[in-house]
């Protein structure tokens, strides 16, 4: 490549934006799960009053709060850069991708972020119920926050309910519930909620892991570890479901970036799909293929059988359709972006299923290898036969070490679904070259993205230093105070000068 | 009423919010170093803002959400235009909020040092810089018939500018020393009190000068109220602190800011970024904004959800109304 196009408004922007973005993407999975977890283990301690689930709400809740810090700040970045580096975009589309954004702001934040502070400082000022259902909010918060900025991108990956205004050249809206409630929207949203829960899932799978394999804080991390495992492998099962209908939309609505996902060349039926491939990409054809026959045929269409249309194909037809020019995204991160996506996630999910069944309870267990509540559980892989301690010791280490895997498909999974959908920034409306700020010039560029990509470097090892000692030091010890939860809202007044249970 | 100008009010609204709520607790972070004499009592600060500071920054994204949908070009123009400003801006936003969520996370004297000196910058640069932008939107901007802006950074830096800065930074710490007088208990409120009466004294000078200037740059009879009005009020505020009365003082300060920052909206309409170059290149509510079908559906947003903010976030204040002292503190964790 050369230094021009290196360095071409486009190109930086789009570096800045990914940058951005896939480290914003890092914490937000994270954050939509761990709220919703930690409200359950709340939940269980305001039913049950088990000290262990009051112990396991501060220490995720701990790890929670140190994950949605940095969530939070680099999504302010999110909100203003399509201004910043994409004004055209932001003039063409506007009438359109301003209002779910709007949506998300006065519904979602402000919901998030004001029922975090309640939480927060709250322990000792709301009753115990009110307190609870702070986090809850926090977690619906999260949630509607994902839906209205995944409706935002459904449409830039399938514009839907919209016209073209000739005259102040721009898209304006015709049918909002239509961009709220499409195809692409929803089935997305779904993909990407399942997907949270498996790299929350995996989060606790690990670190309970970690102290199990050391029998530290067993009460607290073997209830954990269940939480997560069911976790891990209920949203595994899940993404794998909501990432076929998924698929199966993209096929339709975008097939370029399918075929792109599978190095199809040129339309078959029945198509393979491809577990390896190496190719050219000038020449459009593979040069090595292992292949299992009929398998993305199914994939499309649910039909062995069934044409699936390939790279070359699309590319002719969208060239008849737009005019001259190069329709192709980038096909070697199409198609590992898509593999990274699917192994690393399924990774995961097999980790937990496999999980789940070693420490299956009571009906499937003798009760010679039953455990109680204070011991580390036992795994155990036949009906009389448990793992020895050095393939015990294996699954807790494995376990810990793949606790980052979903996230590592996570971020594939969108680098694949925005680079596969180039050279458009809309499908089939907009191109990515033609959004970007005309005044805006490569050194402000060059030096947004430095400041940016060197801030989020020092804040990533502050982070993961800061998560480390807390995941290290354990669930805290309970105070009296804890276990004396206010009955009235704003908190005991019969002691004046008693201490915040928590302050900054 | 025509629908363009309805959201030419909310977006004033939302920035009214946002400069009342994030502007004291930008001023509390100024304190941190202006206040407060020792690690307890800047903890104390810290925490009179802890449960609230991120709820009131969701004003900023929501003001900026809200021009994007009903004003896409406003967006365009100001978020491209004033680039590094604003990188600057984000920047800290970045830097406050993780400050604000980490310092208490460690132990180490020097950890503490370090996030707490950031929450001062942090605070300070923003508080300064939405002055210079705002001043830059009312003053106009060299902005070309592409509606694209076509200065460079130091156009920005201009002499009513820099005053604008000054005014915002300067109002802000004086609204946040009556917050800190209004929150906290002992001898640190003592100090508040006395810290803001001087505080307000320095701000209400350049803020007249400034809403003067304005007034002779685009003032009408409209805005001439407004001024009178922010004058009054922040005159008031320093008398109430004077008195003592920290409740009445903090909400004249909020009227005092909120009637300045609707001075500078009424200054500016029909426009939304005046253009230096060509009046007919200016932005204004109707070139810039979105399509009546989108500001229909904006609208019922706005009808519906802004009021149960307000409640919730004006219930989160009853939540935590006690005053806090360095006793109140509890063990770092």
């Amino acid at each position: 490549m050369d230094l021009n196009l290196a360095l071409a408004p486009e190109t930086l922007a789009r570096w800045q934006f990914g940058i951005t973005t896939v480290y914003h993407f890092l914490f937000v999975p994270l954050t939509i799960s761990l709220a919703a977890l930690t409200a359950g283990l709340q939940t269980a301690w305001v039913r049950t009053n088990k000290e262990k689930y009051l112990r396991a709400t501060k220490f995720w809740g701990k790890l929670f709060l140190i994950n949605i810090a940095m969530g939070v700040v680099t999504g302010i970045v999110q909100e203003f850069q399509f201004g910043m580096n994409w004004s055209d975009y932001s003039r063409f589309v506007g009438d359109i991708f301003g209002a779910p954004l709007a949506f998300e702001a006065l519904i979602a934040f402000f919901f998030e972020s004001t029922f975090i502070g309640l939480w927060i400082f709250g322990w000792d000022k709301l009753p115990q119920k009110i307190h609870l259902a702070c986090i809850w909010m926090v977690a619906l918060g999260t949630t509607l926050s994902a839906y209205f900025i995944l409706a935002a991108n459904s449409w830039m990956q399938h514009p839907v309910g919209y016209r073209i205004d000739e005259e102040r050249g721009r898209a304006e809206l015709t049918d909002f519930w239509l961009v709220l409630t499409q195809d692409t929207a929803v089935t997305q949203f779904f993909h990407t909620i399942t997907a949270a829960f498996l790299v929350g899932g995996a989060f606790m799978v690990g670190i309970s892991a970690f102290h199990l394999a050391r029998r530290k804080h067993v009460p607290v991390m073997r209830s954990s570890l269940r939480v997560g495992l069911v976790t891990l492998t209920v949203a595994g099962l899940l993404t794998a479901v909501s990432g076929d209908l998924l698929g199966k939309v993209m096929f339709k609505q975008q097939p370029m970036k399918m075929a792109a996902a599978e190095a199809l060349w040129d339309g078959e039926a029945p198509a393979p799909f491809s577990v390896f491939a190496y190719g050219d990409v000038d020449a459009g054809h593979n040069k090595v293929a292992i292949e299992i026959p009929g398998l993305l045929s199914f994939l499309a269409n649910d039909d062995f059988d069934s044409y699936v249309p390939g790279i070359n194909d699309v590319n002719k037809a969208e060239q008849e359709k737009f005019g001259p020019g190069d329709y192709r995204p980038n096909i070697p991160v199409a198609y590992w972006g898509f593999r990274w996506m699917i192994g690393f996630g399924m990774t995961s999910f097999g980790i937990g299923l496999l999980g789940l069944w070693l420490t299956r309870r009571r009906f499937l267990l003798p009760p010679a290898l039953r455990t109680g509540e204070e011991e580390v559980p036992r795994l155990v892989l036949f009906r009389t036969k448990a793992l020895s301690p050095r393939l015990t010791g294996w699954y807790w280490r494995i376990a810990l070490w793949t606790t980052g895997f979903p996230l590592i498909a996570s971020s594939w999974g969108w680098i694949f679904t925005e680079m596969g959908r180039q050279p458009w920034v809309v499908y089939g409306v907009l191109r990515t070259s033609d959004a970007v700020s005309p005044g805006v010039s490569q050194a402000e560029v060059i030096t947004s993205m430095t400041v940016f990509t060197l801030l989020y470097a020092v804040l990533a090892v502050i982070e993961v230093k800061l998560l480390v000692t807390y995941v290290k030091a354990g669930p805290p010890e309970l105070t009296e105070a804890d276990l004396d939860p206010p009955t009235r809202i704003g908190g005991h007044d019969h002691d004046a000068d008693r201490p915040m249970a928590f302050s900054y | 009423m025509e629908l363009h100008n309805v959201w030419f009010v909310l977006i004033a609204v939302l920035w009214i919010g946002y400069f009342f709520l994030e502007g004291f607790d930008f001023g509390v972070g100024v304190l941190t170093k202006l206040l407060a004499r020792d690690r307890a009592e800047r903890r104390v600060l810290i925490n009179t803002i802890g449960p609230v500071w991120d709820g009131n920054e969701v004003w900023l994204l929501t003001a900026g959400g809200a021009t994007f949908a009903a004003f896409p070009d406003w967006y365009a123009t100001l978020f491209s235009g004033f680039y590094l400003p604003l990188l600057l801006i984000l920047v800290c936003l970045i830097v406050r909020g993780v400050a604000f969520e980490y310092r208490h996370k460690r132990e180490e004297e020097r950890w503490q040092a370090n996030w707490e000196r950031a929450i001062f910058w942090t605070s300070l640069l923003p508080a300064f810089l939405w002055g210079v932008a705002f001043a830059n939107i009312v003053r106009g901007v060299a902005i070309d018939a592409d509606k694209e802006y076509v200065g460079g950074l130091l156009d920005l830096l201009n002499p009513y500018a820099l005053l604008g800065g000054l005014v915002t930074l300067t109002l802000f710490t004086f609204h946040g020393a009556v917050f800190a007088a209004l929150k906290t208990v002992g001898e640190i409120r003592v100090r508040a009190r006395a810290l803001s009466l001087r505080l307000g004294a320095v701000a209400a000078v350049p803020a007249v000068a400034f809403l003067l200037w304005t007034q002779a740059l685009r003032g009408d009879g409209a805005s001439l109220v407004a001024l009178a009005v922010a004058g009054a009020a922040l005159l008031a505020a320093i008398a109430a602190i004077r008195a003592g009365r920290e409740g009445w003082s903090f909400a004249l300060s909020g009227v005092a800011i909120a009637a300045a920052v609707a001075m500078l909206f009424l200054a500016l309409f029909p426009r939304v970024m005046p253009s230096t170059l060509d009046d007919a290149w200016s932005l204004t509510v109707t070139n810039a904004s979105s399509s009546p079908y989108t500001l229909t559906i904006m609208t019922w947003l706005a009808v519906i959800a802004t009021p149960v903010v307000l409640l919730y976030q004006g219930w989160t204040y009853w939540v935590f109304r006690k005053r806090i002292g360095t006793q109140h503190l509890a063990d770092t964790h």
